[in-house]
């Protein structure tokens, strides 16, 4: 008998849409559960989550930068404002502190930065140890955002950038805004490092210590007017101040013009889904490694499999995931997929 | 030169830290306390008082007249000090955040009872520095808290010169870990970043700054290892003398005394055979009066029991009398300075000296101590040294007797009593400080209070001087909460880093290696088994401000792999349910000092069934005497650690069998 008692999927997905927190809490535990019978509940979870209502709502925001930029007290000084104007709002908290290679432990101490009222029935934090050996955000963010975005207005993901951490939470977010720290080696860095390319909006924190942040803000604005991934952005920059509140309101227009620029464009689905796509792909390739993954005709397989099938990623996400069980169990099965699929499983094997 | 004198010193100030239950029976302690040779008064505060709320707040529940007396109004005030001349008593308060407030009240209360307040004798601790570091009754953010600190020293400077108005402190920092050349530099530190910011002010001419230097006293600790804790406060005379002259140019070196008060140090004190304690009390008062050279000018001593509960009026007098040996029926005070001259004492001293320089100037090089507390850089500091000693002592390097050796033991009759040899507050003492001053609201005139708290708001605004418009509150019948509320609005509030986040780098840190080891095997596959990795709440519920323990029970679970969610203290038991929901942790564990753990915990229960969370189990910790660890666990506690329980890396074993116990798992043995 399983020491953990799952909850039934689609009943608890009926109560996050109803906003229930106690279900939020022990859907997000379901996500992050990798006994087998909840990876299982954790798929339909996420399929039933999906449903009908589509991909297009809510807004999902993530919010990258050096350690010590004043990530989390900014964020603090937004929920207070998206509060204000009754937006409820999740968070996903990703702590860089754990050393996976040091007994696995994690200080999740984000917290006690982010949440700034005493009592908020609209604000929900879950912390999340960055697990993973290889940099980069854990695996279990994707679908937790995802599970979030069914119940809060707007989500947010913190993470401390560093490399391969941006590119993913790009592959998360409709609206990625970087925090700077002022007159800091990491934005020279940051700027050399062409992951300048990633983010939609740029913050220059701690405005409050003058010529500094303002420095820093130049440099910037210099340096992402020379960008030309989305002809129409103009990847604003901003000056703020977590400390004394200043130009809050300004970087919260910029993040709603933002996602406004995505739908009027007709990008945001697209984008959505193709961010569904790629987390797919990883989510297999975590569980069932690219052995796995070739069983269905690699990535390249798996997403030309999705694309057409676009309406629900994540009941796609249950079939594959099946798929590549069933044909685990027997290893002679044939191939229902695509021919391509098959040429790659001979050469594996 | 006469080695010895003709005429025996003076000797300290010698007083008792006392208050509970209401003003009406800390006054009666007082007064007793006095006829029985006690030459000046310390106040010990409640934890609402001290953090700025009414009895009558919600956040004071439970916390109403138990580690301290009440003081919420200027009716108060007069009832702890019925029969007791303000102008003859020396009163030591201990009061931080709210100092300005207090100072207030007293200040009123000799203006009603017609006393000048220029003769007006005493200290307020009002040291919000360390209060980010150790303490925990801050309230408002370090700027704010700055200006009130130079605010009431600007005052009593003009208005009430014979006032301590600050008593920087490094007895705090010791209990929450730091060693002497840490309490060293971090003292002066305080000390210099108090006095730049009166100068700042302006409020007081370059001329008569050497007053100002001069009024700064120090509240001090004095550990076992006491003749290094002697040295330690003769390097505190030796810098402060140099500091005081290089930096604010006090030419005068009788204004550049180094003045100080003592508690000895109560973290060494022990749960476990407690009379020993009380030779650790008299060695650790030998290294504050043994140098005449560096002697303390006031001095308070813990009690027999101190790890057990607050003293009853006999083991307060039981420390007081230790002092009275010590002054009268000694030789002490007959001989000069029993030290100078020692090559081995100046040899010490030196080291001490050149290390606290060194950490000063790698404080000062971050931008001085307010800026590296904001950073977490001192408190991350604390954290690692109090993590060194408990590992010391974990590992048998560091030897504590009855603790971690020479264990076996008679029955000891001192524990035997009813009482289980503590004080028990009175229970209806909250409930009659409330009634009390729902009296005292009803009584007053409204039109003079909101005049005066719309003043105070106009004045914290400015940069004026706080204390007038206090004083002004104080006489109108202004409250504690409404003064402390009052100025949350103006200044907003504050939380202080956790300093948990230390990087540990060593692996010989770890305690006993094979048993970290073996540990981290048993997270990692209960982590296994229960499909994610393991993650506890750390939490302290509560106006309580003891965080060592939880601090290090949360580095402790992080270096076992656990995931640890701790937000520091003063978290209501509401905040901490949602956080253990929000965060699907699989144990939560509290950490209660403050002798509130009934109500605590059966709120935290009870808000943590309201949110379908009654199957995660609950653990305790703290200073929780064995019949109310009984009651703990009869509502539904799985289990409960107090100071006896002094491995942590057998805490561990038991709480990833608390988790396997909740969820049928068979429990794994405590590695050895
Ligand atoms: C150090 C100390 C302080 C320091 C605290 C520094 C800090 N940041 O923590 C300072 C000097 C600031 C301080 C101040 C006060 N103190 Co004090 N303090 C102590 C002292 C001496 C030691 C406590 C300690 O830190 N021990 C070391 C840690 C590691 O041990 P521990 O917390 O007990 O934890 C162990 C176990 O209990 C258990 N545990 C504890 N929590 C948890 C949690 C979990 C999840 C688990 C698994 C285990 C666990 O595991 C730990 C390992 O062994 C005790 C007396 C004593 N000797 O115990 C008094 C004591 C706790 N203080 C007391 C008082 C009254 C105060 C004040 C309120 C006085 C006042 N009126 O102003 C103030 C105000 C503090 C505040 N804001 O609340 C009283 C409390 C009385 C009561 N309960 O009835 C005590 C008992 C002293 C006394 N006899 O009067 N104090
Ligand atoms: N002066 C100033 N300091 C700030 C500001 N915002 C944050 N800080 C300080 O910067 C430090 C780091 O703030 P956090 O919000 O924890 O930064 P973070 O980027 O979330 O940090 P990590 O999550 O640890 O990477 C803290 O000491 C804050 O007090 C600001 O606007 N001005
Ligand atoms: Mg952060």
């Amino acid at each position: 008998m399983s020491p953990v008692r799952l909850p039934d999927p689609e009943q608890l997905a009926e109560r996050i849409r109803r906003g229930e927190r106690a279900a939020v809490a022990s859907g997000l535990n379901l996500l992050d559960n990798k006994l087998d019978e909840a990876r299982q509940g954790a798929a339909r979870l996420l399929a039933a989550l999906a449903g009908e209502h589509g991909l297009s709502a809510g807004h999902l925001i993530g919010i990258t930068g050096p350690p010590g930029a004043g990530k989390s007290s900014l964020l603090a000084a937004m929920i207070r404002k998206w509060r204000q104007s009754e937006r409820t709002v999740g968070v996903l908290a990703v702590d860089p502190s754990s050393r996976p290679e040091a007994g696995g432990g994690a200080l999740l101490g984000d917290r006690i930065r982010i949440k700034n009222t005493a009592h908020d029935e609209g604000l929900f934090i879950r912390s999340l140890a960055n697990r993973s050996q290889l940099g980069g955000v854990a695996s279990e963010v994707w679908p937790m955002s995802w599970l979030m975005l069914a119940c809060f207005d707007i989500v947010v993901i913190e993470t401390v950038g560093v490399g391969q951490t941006e590119i993913d939470i790009a592959e998360i977010g409709d609206t990625v805004c970087y925090v700077a720290q002022p007159a800091s080696g990491d934005t020279i860095q940051y700027l050399k490092s062409g992951i300048i390319e990633i983010p939609d909006i740029f913050a220059v924190n701690k405005a409050d210590l003058g010529a500094p942040a303002r420095k820093t803000a130049g440099e910037l604005t210099r340096a992402s007017s020379r960008q030309d991934r989305r002809a129409d952005w103009d990847y604003p920059v901003c000056l703020v101040s977590a400390n004394d509140h200043s130009g809050i309101q300004p970087l919260l227009a910029h993040v709603d013009r933002h996602r406004r620029f995505l739908i009027d464009g007709g990008l945001f689905d697209e984008l959505r889904a193709r961010h569904q796509r790629a987390w797919v792909v990883r989510l297999l390739k975590d569980e069932f490694g690219t052995f796995g993954l070739g069983l269905l005709g690699g990535a390249a397989g798996v997403d030309a499999w999705l694309q057409a099938r676009p309406s629900n990623q994540f009941a796609g996400y249950v079939q594959l995931r099946k798929h590549i069980l069933s044909k685990f169990l027997s290893a002679n099965h044939q191939s229902s997929l695509t021919t391509k699929e098959h040429v790659n499983e001979q050469a594996i094997v | 030169m006469a080695y010895v004198q003709n005429k025996r010193d003076q000797p300290w100030l010698i007083r008792t830290y006392s208050g509970h239950s209401s003003a009406k029976a800390s006054n009666t302690l007082y007064r007793t306390n006095l006829a029985k040779g006690q030459t000046g008064l310390s106040v010990a505060f409640d934890l609402p008082t001290q953090t700025g709320y009414d009895a009558d707040s919600p956040l004071a529940k439970g916390e109403v007249g138990k580690v301290g007396v009440p003081i919420s109004h200027i009716e108060d005030m007069d009832q702890l000090f019925d029969q007791i001349p303000l102008d003859q008593m020396n009163t030591s308060m201990t009061i931080n955040a709210t100092a300005a407030w207090l100072l207030s009240l007293y200040i009123a209360l000799a203006q009603r009872r017609g006393i000048d307040p220029g003769k007006l004798n005493g200290t307020t601790q009002n040291d919000i520095i360390k209060e980010y570091l150790s303490r925990g009754t801050y309230i408002y953010p370090p700027g704010p808290s700055m200006r009130l600190i130079a605010d009431t020293i600007n005052y009593t400077v003009k208005h009430v010169p014979k006032w301590n108005p600050t008593n920087v402190c490094s007895y705090h920092l010791q209990e929450a870990g730091a060693t002497p050349v840490q309490e060293l530099a971090y003292a002066l530190c305080t000390a210099m970043a108090v006095l730049d910011r009166v100068k700042a002010s302006g409020e007081i001419g370059a001329a008569d700054f050497p007053q100002v230097v001069e009024r700064i006293s120090f509240f001090v600790n004095a550990g076992i290892r006491f003749v290094e804790e002697c040295c330690k406060m003769r390097a505190f005379a030796e810098m402060w003398d140099q500091l005081t002259l290089s930096r604010y140019q006090v030419n005068d070196p009788k204004m550049r005394r180094f003045r100080y008060g003592v508690q000895v140090n109560s973290l060494g004190l022990t749960e476990a055979q407690p009379e020993n304690n009380v030779q650790r009390i008299v060695l650790e008062m030998l290294a504050v009066v043994l140098s005449k050279r560096a002697r303390a000018r006031a001095i308070q001593l813990p009690a027999w029991n101190e790890a057990m509960g607050l003293p009853r009026p006999w083991d307060q007098q039981w420390a007081l009398r230790i002092q009275q040996v010590m002054a009268f029926e000694t030789d002490l005070l007959e001989y000069g300075d029993l030290l100078d001259g020692s090559p081995v004492v100046a040899a010490k001293v030196a080291e001490l000296i050149d290390g606290a320089r060194r950490e000063i100037a790698n404080v000062e090089a971050q931008g001085g101590i307010i800026a590296a507390i904001e950073s977490g850089y001192i408190k991350r500091e604390l954290v690692q040294s109090h993590m060194n000693r408990l590992r010391a002592i974990e590992a048998g390097d560091l030897q504590i007797i009855g603790v971690n050796c020479f264990r076996e033991t008679a029955e000891s009759p001192l524990t035997q009593g009813s009482d289980g040899g503590i004080m028990k507050t009175d229970p209806a003492a909250e409930r009659e400080q409330i009634e009390r001053l729902q009296a005292h609201r009803r009584q007053r005139n409204d039109h003079e209070v909101q005049a005066a708290l719309q003043g105070l708001v106009d004045v914290a605004k400015s940069s004026d001087n706080i204390m007038p418009a206090s004083i002004r509150c104080a006489l109108a019948g202004v409250t504690t909460g409404e003064w402390g509320d009052t100025l949350r609005g103006v200044f907003g509030e504050f939380r202080p880093p956790t300093g948990i986040d230390i990087a540990i780098d060593s692996r010989e840190l770890l305690g006993k290696k094979d048993q970290v080891a073996q540990l981290r095997e048993n997270v990692a596959s209960t982590g296994n088994s229960l499909g994610r990795p393991l993650k506890l709440l750390v939490g302290k519920p509560g106006l309580d401000g003891h965080s060592n323990g939880a601090e290090q029970v949360a580095v402790k679970a992080r270096d076992v792999g656990f995931e640890v969610v701790y937000d520091g203290i003063r978290l209501t038991p509401q905040q901490i349910a949602q956080a253990a929901q929000e965060e699907g942790v699989h144990v939560v564990g509290l950490s209660i000092l403050s002798g509130s753990h009934l109500e605590l915990v059966e709120a935290v229960l009870a808000e943590m069934r309201a949110r379908d969370l009654a199957e995660v189990p609950v653990i305790a910790g703290g200073i929780i005497p064995k019949e109310d660890a009984d009651r703990l666990t009869a509502l539904g506690v799985r289990a409960v650690y107090t100071p006896k329980d002094f491995s942590l890396n057998a805490i561990m074993a038991d709480i990833i069998n608390v988790v396997r116990d909740s969820h049928g798992l068979a429990r794994l043995p405590t590695p050895q």
